[in-house]
């Protein structure tokens, strides 16, 4: 998606006003929604830098909030994504926050449904995103593949076990130390094809918890 | 892949230029070429689609410095301009309004420069007459010259300036109009430098940051740059410096433009005095999207 071919020139049909404001910013949050799998109780967003200053005039808030809902990228009821969050008893919150050292366009998602997740990405133009958090693991996904993110005992073997459960080309690969004393560890996987077998991972010692994210799509490319 | 290789496979393997380029996308990315036009024409109709129903029509837009200027445009008799121009101008600000209200809009080669390829594709079908797949061919083409300067320079106003965002509209909307009237590659080709030549330099200025002021107009008075190039290039007119080279070019003048001039909202349009009193009022007060709501509530 950063342009690299015909129709990333010619498309994607979006709802305006800006691919990197509007488009970007929902992308990460539909991220978050996907990642979690359902429509959360609760969620908070930490719009930091250029999010901040021009959040209203891009419509950037309401397309954060359009992104949790699901709705497809030029579904123009966008707009009025904080009466249809209401309507589904959605609490939303938004926060100004100063997020660090972090891309101008960075917001970081705090999602409650049974527990508390969060993810964290920027906006970096075009519609382009990159996810650098998930949970505690930093990571940089552009979500243009198929993401699997398991929390797993950090032991030895335990990626070859992961392994095992994927019949799929793997294109990048992250593994990230949570928590040293819990001995906890993420693993995130971007994958060609969603070929991975989800009984046989959840069966295994080594895995905790597991996640699929499966990769985006856009109108016309 | 610069456009004069692909110009040389068209001219070398007698092929028209739109077939070269759906090729040459196969060979980079494995995708089906009668899969590709096939987009390439949902892309086409949705555009379509989406001009007829905003046109000439008032919007609500986000910030509220633009809204009505295609309904102005429509309803006036134009007293120099033809039926093609004024169609694709009204057609223009009407998709470049649609956008700054969060209406859907197809992103060609971006949101805030799409009234450009919207108007000028309108107008092609309605106006020109010109029939479907001639239209996708054109289309294709267009898509050429943008990923051209996507790959050498940028299509962002935030790396190079508006001459990145409007220019490369304009430039292939000229290519795409003298291609759907010829299917001459080189032809196209020189609209699209011309084009891209007369808009070099142009700084990308928002005020406020917002694809408000002055991007709507910009979207209509490039309708018209492209016209006109699209017509030099129809009576033989060639640009002088090749394509490859207006782009590269294009690309350093981005490089050398100051970051004010790069969608900061700092300088140029932005930092005039109108422009700070105008976004002062819009701060003070606030959030616009209320209006939106009710707007698409009654609507429904
Ligand atoms: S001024 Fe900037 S934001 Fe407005 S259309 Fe031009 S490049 Fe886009």
């Amino acid at each position: 998606m950063i342009f690299l071919g015909l129709l990333d020139i010619l498309g994607p049909v979006m709802v305006g006003p800006s691919s990197s404001h509007t488009l970007g910013a929902m992308r990460i949050a539909k991220f978050a929604r996907k990642f979690v799998a359902t429509i959360p109780r609760e969620v908070a967003f930490l719009l930091h830098g250029s999010f901040t200053k021009t959040c209203e005039g891009h419509g950037t808030k309401k397309a954060l909030l359009a992104g949790i809902l699901d709705l497809s990228y030029d579904d123009e009821r966008i707009a009025e994504s904080y009466n249809l969050a209401r309507q589904q008893g959605l609490k939303f919150t938004f926060e100004l926050a100063d997020l660090g050292d972090v891309h101008p366009n960075t917001v970081r998602v705090r999602l409650f449904s049974d527990e508390w997740h969060e993810i964290e990405g920027c906006s970096i133009g075009g519609g382009a995103i990159r996810i650098t958090k998930v949970d505690e693991a930093e990571c940089e996904l552009d979500w243009k593949y198929d993401t699997l993110i398991v929390v797993n005992r950090d032991e030895p073997k335990a990626l070859m076990k992961i392994l095992s459960c994927i019949d799929a080309n793997i294109a990048n690969p992250y593994l990230r130390r949570i928590n040293v004393l819990q001995q906890k560890a993420v693993t995130i996987l971007e994958l060609d094809e969603s070929k991975y077998d989800a009984e046989k991972l959840r069966k295994l010692d080594v895995v905790l918890e597991h996640y699929f994210v499966p990769r985006d799509q856009l109108l016309g490319r | 892949m610069k456009f004069s290789e692909l110009l040389e496979v068209s001219r070398r393997a007698n092929q028209p230029l739109h077939e070269v380029v759906l090729v040459q996308q196969m060979l980079e990315d494995g995708s089906d070429p009668s899969e590709t036009r096939a987009k390439v024409r949902f892309l086409l109709r949705t555009m379509l689609k989406i001009v007829e129903s905003n046109y000439g029509k008032c919007q609500q837009a986000l910030v509220g410095l633009c809204g009505e200027n295609a309904h102005l445009l429509s309803k006036h008799e134009p007293r120099f301009v033809g039926e093609f121009i004024h169609t694709a101008m009204v057609a223009a600000l009407s998709v470049a309004e649609a956008n700054a209200s969060m209406r859907r809009i197809v992103a060609c080669p971006t949101a805030g420069s799409c009234g450009v390829m919207h108007g000028v594709v309108y107008a092609l079908a309605r106006v020109a007459h010109i029939e479907e797949e001639r239209l996708v061919d054109g289309l294709i083409v267009a898509g050429a010259i943008g990923d051209v300067v996507a790959r050498v320079a940028s299509v962002s106003g935030a790396k190079s300036g508006c001459q990145a965002e409007i220019g490369t509209a304009a430039a292939m909307a000229s290519g795409m109009m003298v291609y759907v009237l010829t299917r001459d590659g080189e032809m196209s080709c020189h609209a699209a430098a011309i084009c891209l030549k007369s808009l070099m330099g142009l700084v990308c200025d928002p005020v406020g940051g917002f694809v408000e002021v002055p991007c709507v107009k910009r979207n209509a008075t490039a309708v018209a740059v492209a016209v006109s190039a699209a017509e030099m290039a129809l009576s033989g007119i060639k640009s002088v410096i090749p394509f490859d080279e207006v782009v590269e070019a294009m690309a350093k003048v981005g490089r050398s433009l100051p970051e004010e001039l790069r969608e900061t909202g700092l300088g140029g349009i932005a930092a005039t005095r109108t422009a700070q009193r105008l976004l002062q009022g819009f701060m003070n007060r606030g959030d616009t999207n209320e209006a939106i709501e009710r707007r698409n509530n009654s609507e429904r």
